[in-house]
């Protein structure tokens, strides 16, 4: 059962490689010799399999065809393998079975429609792969950018720093000659006409009782709404952004990559916690993706600080993974996750309750996960947060027979269409404190 | 001018030449008040260096640190599995039917896990036997978690490996084997197919092996007439359902009689249905759960009961008997046998007398009756301990004749009448090795602890009655480092297989047939068709034989008595007391005497007279007892006093269970051994009984003991006033008047509220059927379960701060019955005089000698017009539309006003943090104990006031799952913690909105009426009035 659910997961993940892949090569290719067309056949039919220099699902194919001439096997073989891997192995080849048995038994697909001509770029490709001119060009001009916009960041800060020293020297200058004037005045033995002495307006302020009232009262209010601002907002933690132990991107997974919500939190169907997914869940398609792509690589070195592929491993490292033998080593190291939702205990809160029967997007309540690169707490978790929903959400009864008769008859005392979750019982304290 | 009147201090002073009044002449305090205590070392106080302005400073500082602090939140972190298990989803319940089978309590049960924790015991429905757990086997969850158990194997208190254990065991065994000395198991009953298999595997490989089954509280009696009438060693069977005149003598048949478990069946009949309901005469010593149930209750000392049930057998049977029994008791007995005789087949007697000719004579009755509720085809094998055989290892271990004990699943040191002889010969054997979950007072004087496991960890097989068959399985994995016996066993005989593997085999082999194992195992049980095979086996020789009359002949030749008689009994709350490191066992009240913490002496009132023991209130209410000195044969135990109204004068109780000193916290070594008094096995002893000096302060949970003529609390009437007259005689609504005139209670005229439509949706009720409750208790505990309800121990129960959610009243009736009591308080007339209210109230206090019992469980009744309620300042209590009285712990404040202000006293305030704080170390302190709690539910804090939620987490995690489904909700899917636990069917739960449930026809049940339905509360507890069958055949 496991093992069949593995396969389609694995399955998926390759389609899903393949179209990532075919992605990248038609933003890449470029109309030269045999091995870039063959780079970009490799990339399209190879890569969710193959990569030249590490082993994956199949074997390394740098070089392929020198080594298969070690072994007296020559291009028409390569041919034949490739079109129909299968058949090969039928036929009792040795060596086909030999390789066969080494990758676990799992027949390399069949690719009928590649012409012997195409095969030939491919395997030009494997044998000297283009240079990764391209791809440095990109980096190197993103990393220009990157310079170019700090370089403006700190030609701002310069700007206002002078400015900022022009106005005191032009303060200066300003005092330095007002006292010059009044140097020359007082010489001269000009009198400079003073100011009739009044009490000064501070001080009329303070023998003012009834203004001293206004501010002391208007004081008092102000603090007492500071002091009650602070006191509400002890325990609400909107925006905490805690360091995971594993730099997990919601931004990539969630948003670049469309992986649905509840792949991984999937006991938020039918338990009351969502659930944090289990290791075994990430290596559903960790075990092929052991490394990003380079572009994502480079973004996350440049925009955020991480190191993907380091992360990857470590969740290989976690989850005991051994990539280079494509094996567990049943060394596990679990997970301290931070949590970040914290409600309290008095307050029971079930995931399948919105998720499920009424259908709430759990972006609702988290906030734009697609756009996280680092998971924060986007709602308050406040009470008054939670009964506000409850005040103007409907109840999703459409084709659930439970909701039948109570709807009914209760819309029916309220005289409304559609009932919310309060007028169904949704405010009782009992609902959810027990 | 000053008078001269004496003003009293305290009553210390009626008492001439008091010491206390003499020391109060002289000092404020009776005792110096230990100033040493709190202020601490003098000289310590002296040298240090802090002054007064630093610890000031100091206190200031942290004061600031601390409230800075809190403001910020703790960092919580969340680890996930690394690979899940599939049958695991955190916050969804598992449930796994597995058995358990501890040699004193059997039971197929429902285990409720959590992300893979046990944290509840459930009845199994699919068990037809034992299917219900009983308030011991609810509470067993709770043993798991235990932080006392054994954590690994151990030899000579040191701890050593299993390869060690084995290496070394297995070469002393080879060794003694060669030698040809005997090995012996000693076991408990364990009722095993393969068990007994394995042991006849090992008895083979070892030779000389021999098996002592040993049952702590023995049935020997019973079994031995059992196995000479039938040839099988085992109990009948009893099916209650079929009993239509029920007469019991000193069977206490709702309790731990024969293993237990009848009680389920017998409530059945106990509802009147049709006009009809069984009738149950009780005859016995001890005031029991069955007496407590009884229509008719005769107390008589355990000698007389013997001479009753022989002279029971010659009016039934025939054949004539000598001696003779006092007039009423004698009368009794006339009627019981026209009873059996009228009912014929319909009829059933049942005795508890450890004694042979006793249980013949029961066997030869029901014989003749051809009673239809006795089955001897497939009789019970729970329990198969033999005294003889016990007693003759015993001897040969003080002769140095036992080469190797292994025990499993027994104390004997704790529960051998002659434990320092055992202990004696065990120090002579070359091999002892316990199996145990505890270094108990067996296990620690033996060689080796084999640390065992708990059964929610074990693998095991039952069978329960002949072809009746359960298993076990374990619910969670080891917690600590564990080996069962049975697999043990299979390591000695050099075997690889697990015992999984072993009892998979046995049942493939013996039991299946064609069933498949899982299907078994899912379900927990089985039931054989091979059975209907083994019951033909049963030859009809000895039925076909005439009753001789012989045994009855020597029953009643036995039935001597010189002077008092004391019967030990087992609690409900504590059995053998294997448990008893149990905290909610311990703070169980039990079901007659509502007494916590403590086994007693029970005594009459009358006895307690003569011998100068009393029981009195103190100032604050709490229980006060002397203490009496209980020798048997030499053989003293002093015990602290209870008066038990309806004790049969001349005759004593005495629990067994308690008193255990090794391998349970300092805190449940609680009341006194009765074993030593357990001599032959015999739970029927002549005793001497002396006062001794000493007060003894009991935690006992209900200080008054009558109605006090209030008939409408608990609403009884007769079978024959229920058949023949309106419900408006004997079961009235109350009315109060209205403009001058009565208006029922009911009517809204009277009302001050509007009513609050709650037509629509659910609208949850609950039914207390008084009839069918036997006071077993299992609710309470199940209760303490589900609701994570703290134990506050003895001094805390003893300042009446139980935290029970769900009680059990109990209430004796001061005349010979309810109704006389009602019928006196209405005859009082004026205040004083022969008839006044002043004189006649305070008798009314005092029970009867042989009192009417009635059990009524009280939780909160979830009044719709709840008077705590209206009282709350910050509105922390509040109605739900769906009838359930709503508590939001995070704001109460504390103030109790709704306490005061609950007329039903249901509600329980937390005065200490007692899930954090040293001095309430029961389970929820440790990390271990915390395990059982249930994470659906807050564990509350203190100051905050908590009750009964009449589960409201159940109630909306079915609503939950039917929303899911997108379904309606059937009746019988919601369901309470009480409700689930009850097997008698007492508690019956629902939506009454759904016009066809059974709680919605309970509703319009003549029988039902509200507690204190007078106070206008309209309460959604409903109770059935209680009927009591007292025709006379």
């Amino acid at each position: 059962m496991k093992q069949v659910i593995h396969r389609k997961l694995s399955k998926a993940v390759l389609h899903f490689g393949l179209i990532l892949s075919l992605a990248f090569t038609t933003a890449l290719s470029a109309q030269e010799g045999d091995a870039a067309k063959g780079k970009s056949l490799f990339n399209a039919n190879c890569a969710a399999c193959h990569k030249l220099n590490k082993k994956m699902t199949g074997p390394a194919l740098a070089n392929v065809e020198a080594r298969l001439a070690e072994e007296g096997l020559d291009r028409t073989w390569i041919y034949a393998w490739v079109k129909n891997s299968s058949g090969v192995i039928k036929s009792g080849d040795a060596y086909a079975n030999k390789i066969y048995n080494e990758y676990g038994g799992a027949a390399m697909t069949a690719f009928p429609q590649l012409s012997n001509a195409d095969i030939d770029n491919i395997l030009a490709y494997t044998a000297a792969p283009p240079k990764k001119a391209p791809v440095v060009d990109g980096t190197g001009n993103s990393a220009q950018q990157v310079q170019a916009s700090s370089g403006s960041g700190i030609s701002n800060e310069i700007i206002l720093g002078a400015l900022a020293l022009l106005f005191m020297l032009l303060a200066l200058g300003l005092y330095l000659v007002n006292k010059t004037l009044r140097r020359f005045a007082t010489a001269q033995g000009i009198a400079i006409p003073e100011g009739e002495k009044r009490t000064p307006l501070w001080k009329a302020f303070v023998q003012n009782q009834f203004l001293m009232i206004v501010v002391a009262i208007f004081f008092l209010l102000s603090s007492a709404y500071f002091v009650y601002g602070f006191l509400s907002q002890i325990g609400v933690d909107q925006g905490y952004e805690p360091v995971q132990p594993i730099h997990y991107s919601h931004r990539i997974h969630a948003g670049d990559n469309g992986i649905d919500c509840k792949y991984c939190h999937s006991s938020a169907r039918v338990s009351k916690h969502s659930g944090i997914p289990s290791l075994n869940v990430c290596m559903n398609c960790h075990k092929s993706i052991y490394e990003v792509a380079p572009e994502t690589q480079q973004e996350g070195l440049g925009e955020y600080g991480v190191d993907y592929n380091a992360e990857i491993k470590k969740l290989y490292a976690a989850v005991g993974w051994d990539d280079a033998e494509q094996k567990y080593t049943g060394e596990t190291q679990p997970v301290k996750w931070i949590r970040i939702h914290n409600l309290p205990d008095f307050a029971y809160f079930n995931h399948s309750q919105h998720v499920t029967v009424a259908g709430v997007e759990c972006q609702k309540c988290h906030g734009p996960v697609e756009e996280m690169e680092v998971m924060y707490q986007h709602a308050p978790l406040t009470m008054g947060w939670c009964i506000n929903c409850h005040r103007e959400t409907n109840v999703a009864v459409k084709d659930n027979a439970y909701y039948e008769k109570i709807h009914d008859e209760l819309s029916k005392k309220y005289g409304v269409e559609n009932l919310t979750a309060a007028q169904m019982g949704g405010l009782e304290c009992g609902k959810c404190h027990y | 001018m000053s008078s001269n009147k004496k003003y009293w201090k305290s009553v210390e002073e009626l008492n001439e030449n008091s010491s206390i009044v003499e020391t109060l002449k002289q000092n404020e305090f009776v005792e110096e008040i230990p100033t040493d205590e709190f202020l601490g070392d003098k000289e310590t106080l002296e040298a240090t260096s802090t002054t007064r302005r630093d610890f000031l400073k100091y206190v200031g500082f942290t004061t600031a640190a601390a409230s800075l602090a809190a403001c910020e939140g703790p960092v919580k972190k969340s680890i996930p599995y690394v690979v899940q298990p599939t049958e695991i989803i955190p916050g969804v319940a598992n449930y796994y039917a597995t058995t358990i089978a501890n040699g004193f309590d059997f039971a197929s049960v429902l285990v409720k896990t959590r992300e893979g924790r046990p944290i509840k015991i459930e009845n199994n429905d699919l068990a037809a036997t034992n299917g219900s757990a009983n308030a011991r086997v609810n509470a067993s969850v709770l043993g798991l978690y235990d932080s006392l158990r054994v954590q690994g194997p151990t030899k000579g208190g040191a701890a050593i490996s299993w390869n060690d254990f084995d290496r070394e065991t297995s070469q002393a065994l080879t060794n003694i084997a060669a030698a040809n000395k005997e090995i012996v198991l000693l076991t408990q009953t364990f009722a095993s197919p393969s068990t007994n298999r394995l042991v006849a595997e090992f008895s083979e490989k070892y030779g000389n092996v021999s098996h002592v089954q040993y049952d702590a509280v023995s049935e020997s009696a019973a079994l031995d007439a059992f196995q000479a009438k039938y040839g099988v060693r085992g109990l009948a069977n009893y099916d209650f359902s079929e009993a239509m005149t029920i007469v019991s003598i000193g069977a206490d048949f709702l309790g731990d009689w024969q293993g237990g478990g009848f009680d389920a069946v017998y409530a059945k009949h106990r509802i009147p249905d049709h006009g009809k309901m069984s009738r149950h005469i009780q005859f016995e010593s001890n005031m029991t759960l069955s007496g407590a149930n009884a229509d008719k209750r005769v107390p008589l000392t355990p000698s007389e009961q013997k001479l009753a049930l022989a002279k029971l057998y010659s009016l039934v049977v025939g054949g004539a008997v000598s001696g003779t029994l006092p007039e009423p008791i004698d009368a009794a007995v006339k009627q019981a046998a026209k009873a059996l005789k009228k009912a014929g087949s319909k009829a059933v007697v049942l005795t508890g007398l450890q004694d042979v000719n006793a249980q013949t004579v029961v066997l030869e009755i029901n014989e003749a009756l051809k009673s239809k509720a006795f089955d001897p085809k497939t009789p019970i094998l729970t329990r198969q301990g033999s005294d003889k055989a016990i007693n003759q290892l015993v001897a040969k271990l003080k002769a140095g004749q036992v080469g190797a004990i292994i025990m499993s699943g027994v104390n004997p040191a704790y529960t051998l009448p002659n434990a320092a002889d055992f202990l004696e010969g065990l120090k002579q054997t070359e091999l002892s090795i316990a199996f145990s979950l505890k270094a108990d007072e067996t296990a620690s004087q033996a060689q080796y602890i084999a640390a065992a496991p708990h059964y929610l960890e074990s693998w095991g097989d039952v069978e329960l009655k002949k072809g009746h068959y359960a298993l076990t399985q374990p619910a969670i994995r080891p917690l600590f480092d564990t080996r069962q016996f049975q697999d043990a066993l299979l390591k000695w005989t050099g075997s690889d297989t697990s015992y999984h593997d072993y009892i998979k085999g046995t049942w493939g082999d013996t039991i299946l047939g064609e069933s498949s194992f899982n299907k078994a195992l899912h379900d927990g049980v089985f039931v054989g068709t091979l059975a209907e095979v083994i019951e033909t086996e049963v030859t009809e020789d000895a039925i076909e034989e005439a009753p001789s009359g012989n045994a009855a002949r020597a029953l009643a030749g036995s039935a001597t008595s010189n002077g008092a008689e004391l019967t030990l009994y087992t609690k409900v709350g504590m059995g053998d007391g294997q448990q008893a490191n149990n905290p909610w066992l311990q703070e169980f009240p039990d079901p007659i005497t509502r007494t916590s913490w403590d086994n007693y002496l029970t005594v009459s009132k009358a006895d307690a007279e003569a011998l100068g023991l009393v029981n009195e209130n103190v100032a604050n209410g709490a229980l006060n007892g002397s203490y009496a000195k209980v020798t048997v044969n030499g053989t003293s135990v002093t015990a602290p006093v209870i008066i038990q109204p309806g004790q049969a004068k001349g005759s004593f109780g005495l629990a067994l269970g308690y008193g255990k000193t090794l391998g349970l916290k300092e805190e449940m070594q609680t009341g006194v051994n009765a074993y030593p008094l357990y001599q032959n096995f015999n739970s029927v002893q002549n005793v001497t009984v002396e006062a001794v000096s000493g007060v003894h302060e009991f935690a006992c949970v209900q200080l008054q003991n009558t109605l006090m003529g209030r008939g409408d609390i608990v609403k009884e009437t007769t079978l024959e006033i229920f058949n023949t007259k309106d419900k408006e005689y004997w079961n009235p609504i109350p009315k109060v008047s209205l403009d001058h005139e009565e208006t029922p209670v009911t009517s809204p005229e009277v009302d001050l509220w509007n009513e609050f439509d709650r037509s629509i949706g659910h609208h949850f009720n609950l039914s207390i059927d008084l009839n069918a409750c036997t006071g077993c208790g299992s609710c309470v505990i199940a209760c303490h379960a589900e609701n994570n309800v703290p134990v506050v121990g003895k001094s805390e129960i003893r300042r009446s701060r139980d935290m029970h959610w769900l009680r059990i009243d109990r209430y004796y009736s001061s005349e010979d019955s309810f109704e006389a009591d009602d019928a006196k308080k209405d005859g009082f007339s004026g205040l004083t005089g022969d008839n006044g209210s002043l004189g006649g109230f305070g008798q009314l206090e005092d029970p009867a000698d042989n009192p009417q019992v009635a059990f009524q469980p009280v939780m909160c009744q979830h009044c719709n017009h709840a008077p705590c309620e209206t009282v709350c300042p910050v509105a922390a209590t509040a109605h739900g539309r769906q009838g359930q009285n709503h508590m939001a712990y995070n704001r109460c404040v504390g103030t109790r006003y709704c306490a005061n202000n609950c007329p039903y006293k249901v509600r329980r305030f937390n005065w200490f943090l007692y899930n954090g704080n040293d001095e309430f170390d029961y389970h929820m302190n440790d990390d271990l104990g915390r395990m059982v709690l249930n994470p659906d539910v807050v564990v509350r804090s203190r100051g905050v006031m908590e009750k009964c939620s009449m589960c409201i987490q159940k109630t909306q995690k079915t609503i939950l799952d039917a929303k899911r489904d997108g379904r309606v909700i059937k009746d019988g899917e919601f369901q309470t913690a009480c409700s689930a636990a009850c097997s008698s069917g007492a508690m019956t739960f629902g939506d009454i909105n759904d016009k066809d449930s059974k709680v919605a026809k309970l509703t319009q049940d003549k029988r039902m009426y509200h507690l204190l339905e007078h106070v206008g509360t309209k309460p959604n507890v409903m109770y059935q009035a209680k009927v009591r069958n007292t025709t006379e055949a």
